[in-house]
């Protein structure tokens, strides 16, 4: 099973990352290469296995719903690249993709300050 | 005099604390001065990443009123002694309230955790002080630490080399002789490959055993903190605090309860049976790390412990099930990361160029290939040809130790590293560094505790020898390290 350049740019796009086009060939290649070594596992034969998705003790209990309250040390816009009124900003969802960006939506955007984060330089 | 505060045993400190030997802010103090004597930060081995001095010390002066309280007293579970003083380095994708925790990433840039992980609050309350958060592989993805967006870290013992990853930083402290102990996190390796890189002793709980709470989660069915200790029973003290039930993760369970690892480890190994896995000793290993291995067993032998040949018949297949598994885990994990909530953001067109923007600028090579592998596996087509088929294959890995453990086998005693600590630059492609992790990763896979122990050296390069218990059993494992240890003694240094 060869992983090609559609492939790539699908799951590229299902896991939200960017990709310039010349990584696209370079990914083929080195997803190729590493999926090349996995194809050792279809020659075991699990017929009568059954998958196991973890290894806690006892399975994955859940946590009782409304546990404890962690109170947080700082507030959320010590955080959170950009918020208003109390909410956290993002930009429009642009009408499920399709349509780019209102004029309005990057103004309020620029408003708001840009980016945030704070990469060290 | 000066005394070497960092070359006692951190229960020797805090004993000479309790007993106002010692001041408790000394050893805190002496991990800075260490650190600017070996260049720990960015323009030398770049093994710390953040820190603050005075915070520290401020930390560790208001310490005083337990010394007060502990002097006379035993240092039991709890009594919020049991480390006081000790300062200690912590990988920088454990969260902590004061220093940033960035995952060595770039999309993490700035960000300090409003909460703090239950590792951390729980060696505060035992009296530590942290003194860093240490570089690490992006998201803990690598086996060198040089796939962090801060620079690689470097060997202490040779800094041409790499100290092993993902928690190189933490290793590298410790074999500096910053710390005497650090946390690290292990996912396939990332504890006990660095600590065998760097000549320290290197342990990975049970799954379970310990709170991932506060732990920026990878691959969550693999993920445990660990930790490092200049000696065993450096490590075992920090465990002791650590390990047990934490409501703010499940997978905690409450029972088996802790026992006192420190003591465990002090029992003799006489009647102990050693498994030596024939897959781990492959006709291709490195014939002096061969040597060093059997030298380890001998000196069990000798101490009264019984070696008997075991067969974990799928070892082979760790690798590929790993490399399926960890990265589907991490696909989805790593969903978070958008720039919506914290973080770098990076504005594109609408959401979804925002999305797209922020993570193609904030992760790195690693990251982004690992995010589309795992992607890949779990998507319509492919889902059952790989991710469920190493689903069963990771079954049939963890039946051969539970087999082995069930046909009266106490512990295992393999390498942990297939080699030596690598140059720097050394391995370009991604499959063959995975195959670092080829001795580790089947004990994340299956949950059992492991941890490993310097066995001689190889050209001056530190050799490790790992122990792997069965669930909950990290007495057993101790026990034979320190046997191990102690009857090495300097040996296991050249």
């Amino acid at each position: 099973m060869a992983v090609t350049e559609n492939d790539v740019r699908h799951v590229a796009a299902l896991a939200r990352v960017g990709l310039p086009a010349a990584r696209v060939p370079e990914l083929v290649a080195e997803l190729n290469r590493i999926l090349d070594h996995m194809d050792v596992l279809s020659q075991v034969d699990t017929a009568a296995v059954q998958p196991v998705a973890g290894v806690a003790a006892g399975g994955a209990p859940l946590r009782v719903d409304g546990g404890p309250q962690i109170a947080l040390a700082r507030s959320r816009d010590a955080f959170v690249p950009q918020t208003r009124d109390g909410f956290i900003l993002v930009p429009r969802l642009a009408t499920h993709e399709e349509a780019p960006a209102s004029a309005a939506d990057a103004a309020d955007l620029r408003d708001a300050g840009g980016a945030g984060g704070g990469v060290p330089s | 005099m000066t005394r070497d505060v960092l070359g006692m045993g951190v229960t020797h400190f805090r004993d000479a604390v309790a007993a106002n030997e010692l001041r408790v802010t000394e050893a805190v103090d002496a991990s800075f001065v260490r650190a600017g004597e070996v260049g720990a930060g960015r323009d030398g081995l770049n093994a710390i990443l953040w820190s603050d001095e005075e915070a520290s010390h401020r930390e560790a002066a208001a310490l005083s009123k337990r010394v007060e309280r502990s002097v006379g007293a035993r240092p039991t579970h709890g009594s919020g002694t049991e480390l006081l003083g000790v300062p200690v380095a912590v990988k920088d994708n454990i969260a902590t309230l004061t220093l940033p925790t960035t995952c060595g990433s770039r999309i993490l840039g700035g960000y300090v955790s409003p909460f703090e992980a239950t590792v951390v609050s729980r060696l505060r309350a035992a009296g530590a002080v942290v003194v860093a958060k240490t570089n690490m592989d992006e998201f803990a993805m690598g086996s060198s630490t040089e796939n962090s967006a801060y620079g690689p870290t470097r060997n202490p013992l040779d800094r041409t080399r790499v100290p092993g990853g993902s928690s190189g930083g933490s290793a590298a402290a410790v074999a500096a002789g910053v710390v005497r102990v650090a946390l690290g996190s292990e996912t396939g390796g990332s504890v006990r490959q660095p600590a065998a890189f760097c000549g320290i002793v290197g342990v990975k709980p049970t799954y379970g055993r310990v709170s991932r709470y506060g732990l920026v989660a990878f691959a969550s069915s693999l993920d445990q903190v660990g930790v490092f200790g200049a000696t065993v029973d450096d490590a075992a003290a920090v465990m002791e605090v650590i390990a047990g039930r934490d409501v703010l993760d499940s997978t905690t369970p409450p029972e088996p309860a802790v026992p006192p690892y420190r003591a465990a480890a002090h029992e003799s190994v006489q009647g102990l049976v050693v498994g030596r896995p024939k897959e781990y000793f492959p006709s291709s290993l490195d014939p002096r790390i061969r040597e060093r291995c059997d030298r380890a067993l001998h000196v069990l032998e000798g101490l009264g412990a019984t070696v008997k040949e075991v067969s974990l018949k799928h070892t082979d297949l760790a690798i590929p099930v790993y490399y399926i598994v960890a990265p589907a885990e991490a696909s989805s994990n790593l969903a978070r990361f958008d720039g919506a909530r914290y973080g770098l953001r990076v504005h594109g067109d609408g959401l979804r160029g925002m999305y797209e923007a922020t993570r193609s600028a904030g992760f790195g090579p690693e990251v982004t290939r690992r995010i589309l592998l795992g992607t890949y596996v779990l998507s319509a087509g492919y889902y059952d040809a790989y991710y469920k088929k190493a689903q069963e294959v990771r079954a049939l890995i963890a039946g051969d130790f539970a087999s082995v453990f069930a046909g009266r086998v106490d512990v295992l005693f393999t390498p942990t590293t297939p080699t030596p600590a690598f140059p720097l630059g050394a391995k370009s492609d991604p499959y063959e560094m995975y195959l670092s992790d080829i001795f580790t990763a089947t004990a994340n896979l299956a949950g059992v505790p492991a941890m490993s122990v310097p066995i001689g050296r190889v050209d001056g390069l530190p050799v490790g020898g790992q122990l792997i218990a069965n669930h909950f059993r990290e007495d057993t494992m101790f026990r034979a390290a320190y046997a191990l240890e102690r009857a090495l003694g300097q040996e296991a240094h050249r």
